[in-house]
């Protein structure tokens, strides 16, 4: 035997059709009167038997320090990572020598969902976030921009753990 | 006569408005039904419980654009719909739906002059004497509709869909019209108004005829196009066969001619089978606004049963092939219909005139007694699978001639 094939074997003699007719009508019958599984969204975002994984990759979310400053140091590991290029980041220098991004913006269009850039981020700046609900009006819109960033209050999302693979 | 008039157009008015409301009902019913049956809720986003959503649909409909095909036969493209809506709509004025309203006024209206009448009105829009005959004729011609939409789209779908609608049609009609003819001959009359009669005099025609109600329940499936009949359709094999073309309110249109025949041959299935708006016992013979009105409303009742087995049946049976479609309508039902008719003429003459029973309840009874035999004799031989066979019935290895 090569591989485990399973061979059905086929009625010789087909019985049935008015009893199976019979026994699919009473199935669908009482399937009208089983709880709906329908998850009625707009109101209803999750359920006791559904909710969205905690390690949904959704659009960025940066953190912020204690006074409200950005975490991000603008050492450039996350635009270095990024495989589709949609992070723009302009480093600068303050007087103390502290380096804080000048410009940091994130086109979601571009953006494939990765999460490299939190997975490289050393200061556990920037965060890929739990949410999914992203309309806009404008395509402009969907460009981040710092203040944007810091702005969003969705959770962020929990990175894989190697050690922990279902995420028990 | 003025007063016959005045009636009929109110009656016309108030059958048209039922349908058209009914059928743009339906539509949202037979989404509801498929929902529940898959767990599901169904529309219930517009209006209460999602009760406006055929009204959105339908102005959805209206204001999209209506494409034709380039090369489609134009006339024949614009006037198909029209041509399968038309007669859908015909039928529901032939359908008694209560018992006749007592009604005695007499009055005059300036120019128009007087209006009279004196005694009961039935209440169906055409009391025609020819009845069913009448169901049948017009409801053959909705296979033109069908027909001419596929070829006139210039599309191969929409020409295979129209091929096999009106093959389709064309069969099942003549197992359809063979299976009233026991409802004729135990009633001796074809109009619907004499039918009920004799039916409230006796039992429900379901009983004495079962297989005729069967065939005809089952040719009515096939008649309207649906599943487990909707070759015409068939979306997995032919988009959506001889409506593939059509878009806005002309798609719309095929869709009312579905549904108002669906309504249609639940109406007759009600009317032929399960005494029309008859209530059981005497109580709604007496006629007045009263029995008019609970009669109505039974009716309605009966009709709304039949229609929601007619979407339960579309979302239990997977689609047939297109051979076992007709291997069923040619070799099982009609040849079934044909030797049922011999069979009914038999036991009626016996019943009738050997036996002596002419009470009709003890006469439907015995005919009954009759059908118990022949149903159980059909639908075991229907189960054990000799008429249809499966795809995988091959012959076995010995029966092959080497």
């Amino acid at each position: 035997m090569a591989i485990g094939v399973k061979v059905l074997k086929r009625p010789e003699r087909q019985v049935s059709y008015v009893r199976a007719t019979l026994k699919g009508m009473a199935l669908t019958f009482k399937h009208m009167f089983e709880p709906k599984v329908t998850l009625q969204y707009p109101e209803q975002k999750s359920s006791a038997d559904w909710s969205i994984s905690q390690r949904w990759r959704g659009t960025h979310r940066m953190l912020t320090d204690e006074q409200g400053r950005s975490k991000c140091v603008a050492c450039g590991l996350c635009p270095q990572i990024c495989p589709s290029n949609c992070i723009k980041l302009v480093p600068g220098e303050d007087e103390e020598g502290n380096r804080y991004p000048l410009i940091y913006e994130i086109d979601e269009f571009r953006c494939i969902f990765c999460g490299y850039c939190q997975e490289v981020c050393p200061e556990e700046a920037i965060h890929m976030g739990v949410h999914f609900e992203n309309s806009e009006y404008t395509r402009g819109r969907f460009v981040y921009d710092l203040e944007r960033l810091h702005a969003q209050t969705h959770p962020v999302s929990t990175l894989w753990d190697p050690s922990d693979p279902r995420g028990q | 006569m003025k007063g016959f008039l005045l009636l009929s157009i109110l009656k016309m008015l108030f059958v048209f408005t039922v349908i058209m409301v009914g059928v743009a009902l339906l539509t949202l019913l037979e989404r509801k039904v498929s929902a529940w049956m898959q767990n599901r809720h169904g529309p219930n986003r517009v209006g209460w419980a999602g009760l406006l959503q055929p009204a959105a649909d339908g102005l959805k409909n209206i204001l999209k654009e209506e494409t034709y095909p380039a090369l489609a036969t134009r006339t024949l493209f614009f006037l198909a719909p029209a041509m399968s809506f038309i007669p859908a709509l015909l039928l529901s004025a032939v359908i008694p739906f209560a018992a006749p309203l007592p009604l005695d006024f007499d009055f005059a209206l300036g120019q128009l002059g007087r209006f009279a009448w004196h005694g009961a009105m039935p209440m169906v829009v055409a009391d025609l004497p020819i009845g069913f005959l009448f169901v049948l004729a017009i409801s053959s011609l909705g296979v033109y509709g069908v027909a001419l939409a596929g070829w006139s789209s210039n599309s191969k779908y929409a020409l295979l869909g129209g091929l096999r609608a009106s093959a389709q049609m064309i069969s099942y009609e003549v197992a359809m019209g063979m299976s009233l003819i026991p409802v004729l001959l135990l009633s001796g009359n074809v109009s619907f108004g004499a039918i009920i009669r004799d039916q409230q005099a006796g039992l429900w025609y379901v009983l004495p005829l079962f297989l005729s109600f069967f065939i005809f329940l089952v040719s009515g499936f096939a008649e309207t196009n649906r599943l487990p009949f909707d070759l015409p359709e068939a979306e997995s094999e032919l988009i959506a066969g001889y409506h593939t073309e059509y878009s806005a309110m002309k798609f719309s249109f095929f869709f009312i001619a579905e549904y108002a025949n669906v309504v249609t041959v639940c109406a007759m299935v009600t009317t032929l089978f399960f005494g029309g708006w008859d209530i059981p016992g005497h109580w709604d013979e007496q006629g007045g606004v009263l029995q008019t009105l609970a009669t109505g409303g039974f009716f309605f009742l009966k009709l709304m049963f039949w229609i929601f087995v007619v979407m339960w049946v579309r979302w239990t049976l997977p689609r047939f092939r297109y051979d076992q479609l007709m291997a069923l309508g040619w070799k099982v039902l009609t040849p079934l219909a044909l030797a049922y008719i011999i069979v009914m003429c038999v036991a009626i003459y016996l019943i009738e005139h050997v036996a002596g029973l002419t009470d009709p309840t003890l006469r439907s009874l015995a005919l009954f007694g009759v059908n118990v035999v022949i149903g159980l004799l059909v639908f075991g031989l229907l189960d054990s699978g000799v008429f249809i066979r499966g795809a995988d019935r091959r012959p076995a290895a010995s029966e092959v001639v080497g």
